[in-house]
């Protein structure tokens, strides 16, 4: 008997079965950089206890699994990893899946925030830059937007702290909230929101220049097109010709970086975070590494690919409702 | 307002090119006149300047880089150079509509076909939203589309070639315009599609009354169509008058030049093979593709490209593969070479079979067997120069380079290109000239058989007619067999010896060449010959001395 | 009127002529150009013309710039000439940008054209293999690698590669698979010649227009990675950063803001200038994309 599913579902099914073997090597990944990594748990551990004797030192290995063969103790990790056991952080005394849980929260907040201004201003700025090509409108988008994305995100960060926070005082110099604000309600959103301004306009600022300038290019192309001269041949004006026939042809590259550039920003958020103070995962990735906390930051590597992942399946769920070539099934 | 008036006037028209060009105006003083009720067909090779006529009368040249230096454009005696751009967009597509060349890329991929007839009226018209829709679908029967509910709702990738180019007329004809500007619209098509849109769009025409500027290089479709003929070569009016009297009395020498290049509809007299050699024996071919079918089911199924396909070439025969997209012959070509695997069967070549043998062997067999492409520009290597090109096979199997490098130039000049050729690179020669290098490269392996593959058809007739005249010439001198696969039936009656006609995958008639135009068996043949365009016009042989 | 088509055309000029009159052409490259070469001469003649080692104290710290001759740019917290650690950072930007660049490309260009060509299983494992290094914050692997192997400059510029040869490996693969398909690459087979001489002879030389514009764009990432990694004090300490400066001149921000703008205008400089070489090159070998 065969199940008759939905077009869309199906294809949702057939992206997530893809997505298995690349979830299977990022384990492998994480443990051979943990194999790799100078010392192992049972060393953390006993440095942790400040010593032990080697009888003691040879049971706790047998008791995880190290003296074991490599492959066994891959199987072992990998079967810890589905059940989101990162392990034990020596540095926080806590399980590594507590507190990259708690930390989660920021950064997505931070992520979704920066991604959807800089993608729609981008958008939007690359489209307008596109429609005037050439022009001085076009030409001042295109260098800001060039500058934007020579800038180092430190560096712009520390020059907006400059501005806003020493010369002018508008906004905190880090934090999510007021140490000893004890705001609540409407305040507190408030407070955070204020505290959230600048790392989010940092991050927005450096992405947004990426979706401009692939946002520039891709109407240009779009706009040379054969249907788009059938269009005008129709007696279609310029802002019909943008709305219905560019725009939905353009933006189909620029979603696909959408889903491409999240790794990215990821990435650019454990600077951001760090110079902000910003309770999130990049501040920990940094902290664990300058505590060489190994097993906290294999599970912050595994967390992003996992976020990564989701992200990736539903931008592609996205580009193939918005692509009408796309078969689903 | 019809009564005298023209639909169409254009005086003195100059289109001006941006500087560095290879020349500065790319329409130079045209004079054109349609009338209500007429076809005009407007002619040339590429390049002649023909297609920025369409977008200048649209007003639609890529301004500023080209546009209108001087003249005069009316329609129905407004000039539209002088028009607002708002009043020219209420004419676009309303009274005056154009059919493009590519049906693939004309039509917005992500919008159904149903929403784009919709658009034409919604732009011009204060139609209700289920008014429009009812018309819509009756344009869609107009233009004899089968389902047309269900093309509707499509969206133009699912639908053929063919069907979008009804579609395109479909949005063209909806406001009954008073001029159509088709621009090469059966270009891209099979020739038996090709007769059924020229048809449509006559027929069509006739019951609006409405003029049609027909942008065309093919003087088969002009005979076909035209009342009114105008020539234009480089930019320049050369000739124009009646239909009639162009094709069958032309005065101007390039007129005369470029009709004299179409090949006739006279195969050659039969030429006896039976005692010759065979050089190449082709058995049981099947090759199926795993591919997309269905008009609107876009369900995955398999497609026979070739089913059980057998034949033998002879030393110094010509033997054409014949049929239309979709027929298998380009499958043929390349499952003789080997470039595609083939399911079952064998190719037997110098008694090997090429199908068997292995990676190694079959390097070495290769030069038994060579190739010309279709597109002169992609099958030269954009980076190497002339002389490596050809060089490179001889090189490949052995030959000292220095000596195989002094062999290509003297290939050159057996396709009639100068030795300075050797040290260029491929973009440096215009089409014909580059298919003379890939005739070159592939007489450099000194092969049995050369396997063509519509080797004329992205050239201009008259380079068309040279390139085949080439062919021949040096196939009767190195006595080669040619296999040479085309759509084009007067290409094929003016080289081939015998022919095998393709539909689907399989061969539905095979013989000589003359006999299969003189009493074409299968009805598939019989139609394929019947759409011909230009099948009843028989060009003038003009003498050299006419002019 | 003649119609035969045997007599050729002028010839044209030299391939090395015309590159440059197309890349000329746009003025914004130049200025790239001007940029990148300045910055090359300061990495080269680090040392010569300032003869301070960066790392020493060279006067009183926190001198202003422009108050001092022996220290034109000022002095930082330590007392460390400004002037001299920037030319010695644009070595070690330089340094590792193209390193780095060359090895990811190299990687990229290996991978991508191994399972563009091939397609198949091969295509398969290489593609999912991309997509987990793709998968990881890019910036967050690179800390776990140097965390792993050290902060040594050369490990450095091993970690850049590491995390940065997925895009262009894509690219290259896109690349072939189009160029594959082409009549060209068919002729070359039908000729007999070889799988590993059509990848390297005949596909390559033509995928390389777009791999040389994207080197660009990685250098650019590469040196962005790099001055990140030394602001957060990760960096090889051996050796001046412009990224350590403006992590160092983060402490004295609110009263000598000098000591980070300096460097952190370098490195955008340095950044804008291989963009727009990026642009320039695009124009001068994509020459279809007309203006």
């Amino acid at each position: 008997m065969t199940l008759h599913l939905p077009p869309i579902l199906t294809y949702a099914l057939r992206r997530l079965v893809q997505a298995v073997p690349v979830i299977v090597l990022i384990m492998i990944g994480t443990f051979l950089l943990l194999k790799l990594a100078p010392g192992d748990t049972v060393d953390a551990l006993v440095g942790d206890m400040g010593g032990a004797d080697a009888a003691y030192i040879a049971r706790l290995r047998t008791e995880y699994g190290l003296d074991q063969p490599v492959w066994v103790q891959l199987w072992l990790y990998m079967v810890k990893l589905v059940q989101f056991d990162f392990g034990w952080s020596f540095v926080y005394e806590e399980s590594v899946a507590t507190i990259l849980l708690e930390r989660l929260g920021t950064t997505l907040m931070l992520m979704a925030t920066s991604l959807s201004i800089a993608f729609t201003v981008g958008c939007f700025l690359g489209a307008f830059a596109a429609r005037r090509a050439y022009s001085l409108t076009d030409n001042v988008i295109s260098t800001v937007g060039l500058v934007f994305y020579a800038t180092p995100s430190f560096f712009l960060s520390l020059m907006m702290i400059l501005l806003f926070s020493v010369q002018l005082g508008w906004l905190p110099v880090g934090g999510i909230k007021t140490v000893a604000g004890f705001y609540t309600g409407w305040d507190h959103v408030v407070d955070v929101a204020r505290h959230l301004i600048m790392p989010t306009a940092a991050l927005s600022l450096i992405y947004l220049s990426f979706y401009l300038r692939l946002m520039r290019a891709s109407v240009l192309e779009v706009a040379d097109l054969d249907f788009v001269r059938t269009a005008r041949a129709k007696g279609a004006g310029e802002t019909r010709l943008m709305v219905h026939h560019i725009m939905r042809n353009a933006l189909l590259p620029v979603i696909t970086l959408l889903g491409m550039q999240f790794s990215t920003v990821l990435g650019g958020s454990v600077v951001v975070e760090t110079i902000f103070s910003l309770p999130g995962l990049g501040q920990l990735a940094y902290q664990s590494v300058i505590q060489r906390d190994m097993n906290m930051l294999m599970g912050i590597i595994f967390l992003c690919a996992i976020i990564v992942v989701v992200v990736n399946f539903l931008t592609d769920l996205l580009y193939a409702r918005l692509d009408s070539r796309i078969e689903l099934a | 307002m019809n009564g005298n008036t023209p639909v169409l006037e254009i005086k003195g028209l100059r289109i001006a090119l941006p500087k560095g060009a290879d020349r500065p105006y790319a329409l130079d003083g045209l004079d054109l006149t349609v009338n209500p009720g007429e076809i005009v067909c407007l002619v040339g090779e590429s390049g002649s300047g023909k297609s920025l006529t369409a977008g200048a009368i649209m007003r639609l040249l890529p301004e500023p880089h080209v546009h209108v230096a001087d003249g005069a454009i009316r329609f129905e005696g407004e000039d539209l150079l002088a028009l607002s751009e708002a009043r020219m967009k209420a004419i676009r597509g309303d009274r005056i509509a154009q059919i493009f060349q590519e049906p693939m890329t004309a039509l917005n991929p992500q919008k159904s076909v149903g929403w784009q007839l919709d658009e034409v009226l919604r732009l011009h018209t204060e139609l209700g939203k289920s008014d429009r829709k009812a018309r819509v679908i009756e344009m869609l029967e107009r233009v004899k589309i089968p389902d047309p509910a269900s093309a509707y709702n499509a969206y133009p990738h699912q639908i053929s070639g063919g069907q979008r180019q009804r579609v395109m007329i479909a949005m063209a004809l909806s406001l009954s315009p008073r001029l159509i500007i088709a621009d090469e619209p059966t270009t891209a098509l099979d020739v038996t599609t090709q007769l059924e849109i020229l048809r449509l769009i006559r027929e069509l025409q006739e019951q609006d009354g409405a003029g049609v500027l027909f942008i065309t290089h093919d003087f088969g479709v002009v005979a076909e169509i035209a009342d009114k003929v105008a020539v234009l070569c480089k930019g320049e009016l050369v000739e124009q008058g009646p239909a009639q009297q162009i094709l069958n009395r032309p005065q101007h020498s390039y007129t005369q030049a470029l009709i004299a290049a179409i090949p006739a509809l006279t195969p050659p007299a039969p030429r006896d093979f039976t005692g010759a050699p065979v050089v190449l024996e082709a058995k049981g071919l099947v090759k199926t593709f795993a591919a997309r079918g269905g008009m609107f089911s876009g369900k995955r199924k398999a497609v026979k490209a070739v089913s059980d396909l057998s034949f033998v070439l002879r030393r110094g025969e010509t033997l054409g593969v014949v049929g239309e997209s979709g027929s298998g012959k380009t499958t043929v070509s390349r499952i003789v070479t080997r470039l595609l695997e083939s399911d079952t069967g064998s190719v037997t070549v110098e008694g090997t079979d090429l199908l068997a043998c292995s990676p190694r062997e079959l390097r070495r067999m290769r030069q038994y067997i060579q190739m010309v492409f279709q597109d002169p520009m992609a099958s030269l290597n954009p980076r190497k120069r002339v002389e490596a090109l050809i060089a490179q096979g001889p090189i490949v199997h052995g030959v000292d380079p220095k000596e195989a490098r002094e062999r290509a130039r003297k290939l050159l000049e057996l396709v009639e290109l100068s030795p300075a050729a050797a040290s260029r690179f491929p973009h440096e020669f215009s089409g014909g000239q580059r298919q003379r290098i890939g005739i070159a490269r592939a007489l450099a392996m000194e092969p049995r058989v050369i396997v063509a593959d519509e080797p004329v058809s992205a050239l201009d007739v008259s380079v068309q007619a040279q390139v085949l005249k080439l062919l021949g010439d040096l196939r009767d001198r190195l006595d080669l067999s040619l296999l040479f696969v085309t759509h084009d039936l007067r290409v094929a009656a003016q080289l081939c010896d015998r022919l095998i006609v393709m539909q689907k995958g399989e061969i539905v008639e095979t013989g000589v060449t003359a006999e299969i135009f003189a009493d074409p068996q299968h009805p598939y043949t019989r139609k394929l010959l019947d759409s011909i365009p230009g099948r009843g016009w028989t060009p003038p042989v003009i003498r050299p001395d006419a002019a | 009127m003649t119609l035969l088509t045997t007599e050729l055309p002028k010839p044209e000029p030299h391939r090395a002529v015309l590159l440059w009159r197309r890349f000329a052409r746009n003025r914004a490259a130049l200025l790239g150009l001007v940029i990148f070469v300045v910055v090359l001469i300061m990495a080269a003649t680090a040392g010569l013309i300032e003869p301070t080692d960066p790392l020493r104290r060279a006067g009183v710290p926190l001198t202003k710039p422009f108050v001092d001759w022996a220290t034109p740019l000022g002095t930082d917290q330590l007392g460390r000439d400004i002037l001299a650690s920037l030319f010695y950072g644009a070595r070690i930007s330089l340094l590792v940008g193209v390193l780095a660049t060359l090895l990811s490309i190299g990687i990229g260009v290996v991978i991508g054209a191994v399972s563009g060509y091939f397609g198949g299983w091969i295509d398969d494992v290489l593609m999912r293999t991309t997509e987990a290094f793709q998968t990881i914050p890019n910036f967050v692997l690179l800390l776990a690698l140097v965390a792993i192997l050290g902060s040594s400059i050369e490990y450095i510029t091993v970690a850049i590669a590491i995390v940065s040869w997925t895009a262009p490996a894509r690219m290259v693969r896109a690349e072939f698979m189009s160029l594959r398909g082409r009549e060209f690459v068919d002729a070359a087979r039908n000729l007999g010649v070889s799988n590993t001489a059509i990848i390297f002879r005949e596909i390559l030389p033509n995928a390389l227009p777009p791999i040389v514009v994207y080197a660009s764009v990685i250098m650019a990432l590469s040196i962005l990675l790099e001055s990140a990694l030394a602001f957060l004090g990760l960096g090889d300490p051996n050796h001046a950063s412009w990224g350590n400066m403006i992590g160092q001149g983060r402490a004295v921000l609110r009263s000598d803001w000098y000591c980070a703008a300096i460097p952190g205008t370098a490195i955008i400089l340095t950044v804008l200038s291989f963009s727009l070489l990026g642009e320039g090159l695009n124009d001068a070998l994509n020459p279809r994309q007309k203006k």
